[in-house]
C-alpha cells in the first residue's frame, strides 16, 4: 500500500459490473490481495444472463485515496464494465441475507422463536431441538440477531455478504 | 451494448492455421520463441510458411525480453511463442518486466489439451493463474470458434490505453482442432475502452496553472515514448515555447533532447542535482507519462513540497496513486500535449517572464555544482569515462545507435552518461529491474534494425543471467555489441552495503567469473579486454567496427560509487554528491533502511 499522507479510514460499498466469464473473481480477489486492500464482504452473481453480466458488491475500508485507487484498479481489469461507489455516489440501500440455526429444548427454544418473531426472520426449518432461521436486512441487525442467539443456542451462521443498489431511479448499465 | 461480430470472410483452417493468420493479419513479421510438446502443430504451421520469421532464443525469460526490445524499439507489438509449462514459468519475469514497464507484448503459450487441464500432466501448470497478476490480461481459448477473434483482441488490449503483455493460452487440441477464421472485428470492446483524448476542462485548468508559474519544471517519462515520436516532438515543441526545465524519467530518456540546453538531465535516485533540486523547488509541476515512482520521488511527505502538480497519465489508476495532484489528465501523452500547445497559444494570460529567468539562474547554480563530474586520472578506467567516450564515440561515426542495459551500476552510469537525442533508442528494465534485461532485448532490438549499432552496456553480473542468448546472435548473425564495465561486484549491491551496511560485502563480489575473451570466441564472437585508460578508445573503435558480435569487457575501477544518489527514504534536496562536491549530505535512517 503507498505511503499515504491521509490515515482517516473509511467504509466503502463498491459495484463492480463484469463480464460473467472464467477467472473474472480470481482477477478481482487477486487484484486486493495483491495490492494489499482490504475485503470485509465480497458478493457475485450473474444478473444478466443473455449479455453474460455479473454484479459484485465489495464491502472494503481505506482512505479516500486508496479507495480511489481501489476503484481505478478495478476499472482498469480488461473484463469490467462499470464501478460504483456508492457510498459516496447517493443514498444506497445495502442487505445481507443470513441462514441461522439455533439448536436447544423448552424456553430456550421459546425465547428463540420469540425474538425471531420480533427481528422478522422466518423459520425455514424447524426440528423439536432446532431451527434454522432466514433473516434479511443490513448486517447491524443480523449482527445483532446473531448475538441475542448466541447464549441461546446459536449452532451455525451462514451469510451472503452485503448486496447494494443505490436509491432512486438511476441505473447502472454496462 | 453488444458486439456484432461483422465477419468480412469466413474460412476454416486449424488453430495453429488461425493463430498464424492472426498474427499476419496484425502485422507481425517477427516472433521469439522456443518449442516444446504443446506447441508442435504451431511450430509446423510455422515451417510451412514465410510471412512470419521465427527466432530461437536460448530461454524462454530471453523471448520475452528481446520481444520487449524490439517493442520498444519500433513501437510494434512484440510477440513471444513459447510452451507449456516450464516455457510458460520461464517466461513470467519477462512478463512482470514488459507489465511494470508499460510494453506491449503478446505471449502465445502451449498447454496441455483441455481434457487434460486440471489433471497436473505433463507439463502442465495453470498458465492463467499463474500469469494473471504478471499481464495486463490473459485468456486460456478453450473454444477455437472464438480463437481468432480473442489474437485479435489479445492485441488491441496490448497495444491501446496503457500497454502491456497479454498472454493467450492455447490447449494443444485447440491448435489441432479445426474452425473457422474471421478478421479483427469492427465493433467497439464490450468492456474495455481505454480514454486517449483528454478532457478539455482539466486541459485549461492545467494551462492556467502553467502560464502563471514562475518557477515551473516538466517531468516527463515512459509515456511519451509510447505514444510514438510525434509525442516527443510534441514535448519539444511546449518546452521550448514556454521557456521551462525539462527532466526526465528512467524510461523517459530520449523523449526530450539530452543535448538541448533545456534538458535538466535524469531525475530521481541517481538524477541530476539540478533535476530534482529543481523538482524540489518548483512553484508547478507538470508531469506527462510518468507515475511518481518511488525511484523518483524519494520521502513522499518530502516530495516537492510547495508546488502544484499536474498529472498527465493514460492509465487513470496512476493518477493520485502515490502523491495527490492538483489536476489530473487522463489521455494519450501525444493528445495532450497536443492539447496543451493549442490551449496554451489560444490563451492571452502573459508568462511571468522575469520570474522564469530568475528560476532560469536558480538552476544554472545548481548546474554549476557539475554533479556528473569525475576524474580519469591513471590508468585505471572509471566507469563513468567508459560510457562518456562510448557515447562521445558513437556520436562522431553517426551511425544509428540503440543502447540495452543490464540492471545495476552500469545501468545508472548509462542513464548518466549516455545522451540521447530521440525516442525508442534507449531499452532499460525500469520497473522491475531485471537483470539480464539487456542481452536479449538486444537482440530484439537488432533483428528490428539489422542495420543499426546496437550496444548492450552490461554488468559482469547482470550479463551472466542471460548469457547463453550468444548463441541466439551467432545463430542469427546479429552484431550486437555487449560493452561490460567489469568491477568484479554486483557494484550497486556492493553499494548500498557500503553505505547501508557497514561495508560488509556479503556476497556481492563475483567470485570466479568466466574470462569473457575466451566465452565469446566459445559462442563464435569477438571477445576483446581492457585493462589501461589508454586503450579504451582504440578498444571501442574496434569494437563498433567488427561486423559481428562483440563482448568488450572493461576492467574499470572496483570501488567506484554511482552518485550523486538520494538515500532511501530522504528527501531531494537530501542527496549525496561524490566525494569532493558541494552538497548537503544526511545519514540514512532506519525506516530509510527498510526501503528498497
Amino acid at each position: 500500500m503507498p505511503d499515504s499522507l491521509e490515515t482517516t479510514l473509511r467504509n466503502a460499498t463498491i459495484a463492480v459490473l463484469v463480464e460473467n466469464e472464467a477467472g473474472i473473481l480470481a482477477r478481482v480477489v487477486g487484484l486486493f490481495s495483491g495490492r494489499g486492500y482490504n475485503i470485509e464482504s465480497l458478493t457475485v452473481a450473474s444478473v444478466d444472463a443473455d449479455r453474460r453480466l455479473s454484479r459484485i458488491t465489495i464491502v472494503t475500508s481505506g482512505t479516500d485515496m486508496v479507495i480511489e485507487q481501489i476503484k481505478a484498479q478495478l476499472d482498469r481489469l480488461v473484463p469490467v464494465h462499470k464501478v460504483s461507489d456508492l457510498t459516496l455516489e447517493g443514498p444506497h440501500l445495502a442487505r445481507e441475507l443470513a441462514l441461522i440455526k439455533v439448536v436447544g429444548k423448552g424456553e430456550a427454544r421459546m425465547e428463540a422463536l420469540r425474538l425471531a418473531d420480533a427481528f422478522r426472520a422466518r423459520v425455514v426449518d424447524a426440528t423439536i431441538e432446532s431451527f434454522v432461521f432466514e433473516m434479511t436486512g443490513a448486517g447491524e441487525k443480523l449482527d445483532a440477531f446473531i448475538a441475542l442467539m448466541r447464549p441461546i443456542g446459536l449452532a451455525e451462521v451462514s451469510r451472503t455478504g452485503v448486496v447494494a443498489i443505490a436509491r432512486g431511479p438511476g441505473g447502472f448499465e454496462a | 451494448m453488444s458486439a456484432t461480430l461483422q465477419t468480412t470472410e469466413t474460412r476454416t483452417m486449424n488453430g495453429a492455421e488461425i493463430v498464424l493468420q492472426a498474427l499476419k493479419d496484425n502485422g507481425v513479421e517477427v516472433i521469439f520463441g522456443y518449442p516444446g510438446g504443446a506447441v508442435l502443430p504451431l511450430y509446423d504451421a510455422l515451417f510451412q510458411q514465410n510471412a512470419i520469421r521465427h527466432i530461437l532464443v536460448r530461454h524462454e525469460q530471453a523471448a520475452v525480453h528481446a520481444a520487449e526490445g524490439y517493442a520498444r524499439s519500433t513501437g510494434k507489438v512484440g510477440v513471444v511463442l513459447v510452451t507449456s509449462g516450464p516455457g510458460a514459468t520461464n517466461a513470467v519475469t519477462g512478463l512482470v518486466d514488459a507489465l511494470m514497464d508499460s510494453i506491449p507484448v503478446i505471449c502465445l503459450t502451449g498447454q496441455v489439451p483441455t481434457h487434460l487441464i486440471g489433471n497436473d500432466a505433463f507439463q502442465e501448470a495453470d498458465t492463467t493463474g499463474i500469469t494473471r497478476p504478471a499481464t495486463k490480461h490473459n485468456y486460456l481459448v478453450k473454444d477455437i470458434r472464438k480463437l481468432a477473434g480473442v489474437v485479435h483482441e489479445a492485441f488491441y488490449v496490448a497495444k491501446s490505453g496503457r500497454p502491456g503483455p497479454v498472454v493467450i493460452d492455447l490447449p494443444k487440441d485447440i491448435l489441432i482442432g479445426k474452425g473457422p477464421y474471421s478478421e479483427a472485428p469492427q465493433a467497439p470492446h464490450r468492456s474495455y475502452r481505454p480514454q486517449s483524448e483528454p478532457d478539455m476542462a482539466s486541459i485549461q485548468a492545467a494551462v492556467r496553472l502553467l502560464k502563471g508559474a514562475k518557477r515551473p519544471v516538466v517531468y516527463a517519462g515512459g509515456g511519451v515514448i509510447n505514444s510514438g515520436p510525434e509525442a516527443s516532438r510534441l514535448l519539444g515543441e511546449f518546452v521550448r515555447m514556454a521557456s521551462m526545465p525539462c527532466t526526465n524519467t528512467l524510461m523517459g530518456l530520449g523523449a526530450f533532447p539530452s543535448e538541448d540546453p533545456q534538458f535538466l538531465g535524469m531525475l530521481g535516485m541517481h538524477g541530476t542535482y539540478e533535476a530534482n533540486l529543481a523538482m524540489h523547488g518548483c512553484d508547478v509541476m507538470l508531469n506527462i507519462g510518468a507515475r511518481f515512482d518511488d525511484r523518483v520521488t524519494g520521502r513522499l511527505n518530502a516530495f516537492s513540497p510547495n508546488s502544484k502538480k499536474i498529472h498527465a497519465d493514460i492509465d487513470p489508476s496512476s493518477i493520485n496513486k502515490n502523491v495527490k495532484v492538483d489536476v489530473a489528465i487522463v489521455g494519450d501523452a501525444g493528445a495532450v500535449l497536443k492539447a496543451l500547445i493549442e490551449c496554451w497559444q489560444a490563451d492571452e494570460q502573459p508568462q511571468d517572464r522575469a520570474a522564469i529567468a530568475e528560476w532560469w539562474r536558480a538552476i544554472d547554480g545548481w548546474r554549476g555544482t557539475g554533479c556528473l563530474q569525475y576524474r580519469q586520472e591513471g590508468s585505471i578506467i572509471k566507469p563513468q569515462h567508459a560510457v562518456k567516450r562510448l557515447y562521445e564515440i558513437t556520436q562522431e561515426m553517426g551511425r544509428e545507435t540503440f543502447i540495452t542495459t543490464e540492471v545495476g551500476q552500469h545501468q545508472m552510469w548509462a542513464a548518466q552518461y549516455f545522451g540521447f537525442q530521440k525516442p525508442n533508442r534507449w531499452m532499460t528494465s525500469g520497473g522491475l529491474g531485471t537483470m539480464g534485461y539487456g542481452l536479449p532485448a538486444a537482440m530484439g532490438v537488432q533483428i528490428a534494425h539489422p542495420d543499426a549499432l546496437v550496444i548492450d552496456i552490461a554488468g559482469e553480473a547482470s550479463i551472466l543471467m542471460n548469457i547463453q542468448e550468444m548463441g541466439t546472435l551467432a545463430q542469427y548473425r546479429l552484431p550486437v555489441k555487449v560493452f561490460i564495465l567489469n568491477n568484479e561486484y554486483m557494484g550497486m549491491v556492493r553499494q548500498w552495503q557500503e553505505l547501508l551496511h557497514g561495508s560488509r560485502y556479503s556476497e556481492s563480489y563475483s567470485e570466479a567469473l568466466p574470462d569473457f575473451v575466451r566465452l565469446a570466441e566459445a559462442f563464435h564472437a569477438r571477445g576483446m579486454r581492457v585493462t589501461e585508460a589508454s586503450q579504451l578508445d582504440d578498444a571501442i573503435r574496434e569494437m563498433i567496427a567488427h561486423p559481428g558480435p562483440v563482448i568488450a569487457d572493461i576492467a574499470v575501477a572496483k570501488d567506484e560509487n554511482c552518485f550523486p544518489m538520494i538515500p532511501s527514504g530522504a528527501a531531494h534536496n537530501e542527496m549525496i554528491l561524490a566525494p569532493g562536491q558541494e552538497g548537503g549530505v544526511t545519514g540514512v535512517t532506519d525506516e530509510g533502511k527498510v526501503l528498497v
